[in-house]
């Protein structure tokens, strides 16, 4: 099967749930395990999480979450026009955080490429930031529900 | 909303069903007035209720395990499901933070 989406919402952290949950809903349809719905639900979260609070440090702004469902695959690509990064290789390091004061853990890219199987990013000062990531469904094909 | 409870030394803190970086933020400054309004010597977070977490949720573990020890106290985490215990795993902050149960083992 092949079925795709877009989700435009304002950079306010109460999206960050509703960015879960439709994204979670729309990946349902290749019958996941309940184990990869919860690996997409925390991989959307911190990607999305980084666009409202890196992307976009001032103001309400729109960030995009495409998702695309092909065959056994899930693939999604999150998107801010905010401020974008000079420097991608360093704020995927492991600890690394731009804004300890607001207690972030550094650990946002980590989990992401824990809980996906590609992680990519593309970013540039001043024009913004996409978050691409790549997941295989292995349940996907016929198996029922127990 | 009954969040929070004061035993002795001890603060008990339910947390949401999820925990974001949406709901750290007034978690972390409501945890932070208790500690320093009473004498807590331990936090326990309660995650009876939770069944999402991420990394917001493990930068407001950390903190708050810092300023514990600053106080000489610690932390514990209670009730915890399976997705929450696989990100503290990946997290590596077991090492710091006492899980419930795990110092019968």
């Amino acid at each position: 099967m092949k079925n795709e989406m877009t989700l435009a919402f304002d950079s306010i952290s109460e999206n960050e749930g509703f960015a879960r949950v439709a994204v979670a809903a729309f990946v349902t349809q290749l019958n996941p395990t309940l184990e990869e719905v919860s690996d997409i639900r925390t991989a959307v979260s911190e990607a999305v999480t980084n666009a409202i609070i890196h992307g976009y440090p001032e103001g309400v702004h729109t960030v995009v979450v495409r998702a695309l469902l092909n065959e056994e695959t899930v693939e999604l690509w999150v998107t801010d026009e905010g401020v974008g990064m000079e420097d991608i290789k360093q704020a995927m390091e492991p600890l690394y955080t731009s804004r300890p004061e607001l207690e972030r853990s550094g650990m946002g890219f980590m989990f992401m490429e824990a809980f996906m199987d590609e992680v990519e990013v593309r970013s540039s000062p001043g024009a913004g930031t996409t978050v691409y990531m790549k997941k295989r469904i292995c349940r996907s094909q016929g198996q029922q529900e127990g | 909303m009954d969040l929070m409870k004061v035993e002795g030394s001890k603060l008990t803190v339910f947390l949401p069903s999820e925990l974001d970086h949406h709901h750290t933020e007034d978690i972390r400054t409501e945890i932070d007035r208790m500690v320093n309004r009473h004498p807590i010597d331990e936090v326990e977070f309660d995650f009876s209720r939770t069944i999402f977490m991420d990394s917001a949720g493990i930068g407001m573990l950390i903190g708050r395990y810092k300023v514990m020890k600053a106080l000489n106290g610690r932390i514990r985490l209670s009730h915890l499901n399976g997705q929450i215990q696989r990100i503290l795993k990946l997290s590596g902050i077991q090492k710091y933070i006492q899980l419930e149960g795990e110092e019968r083992k």
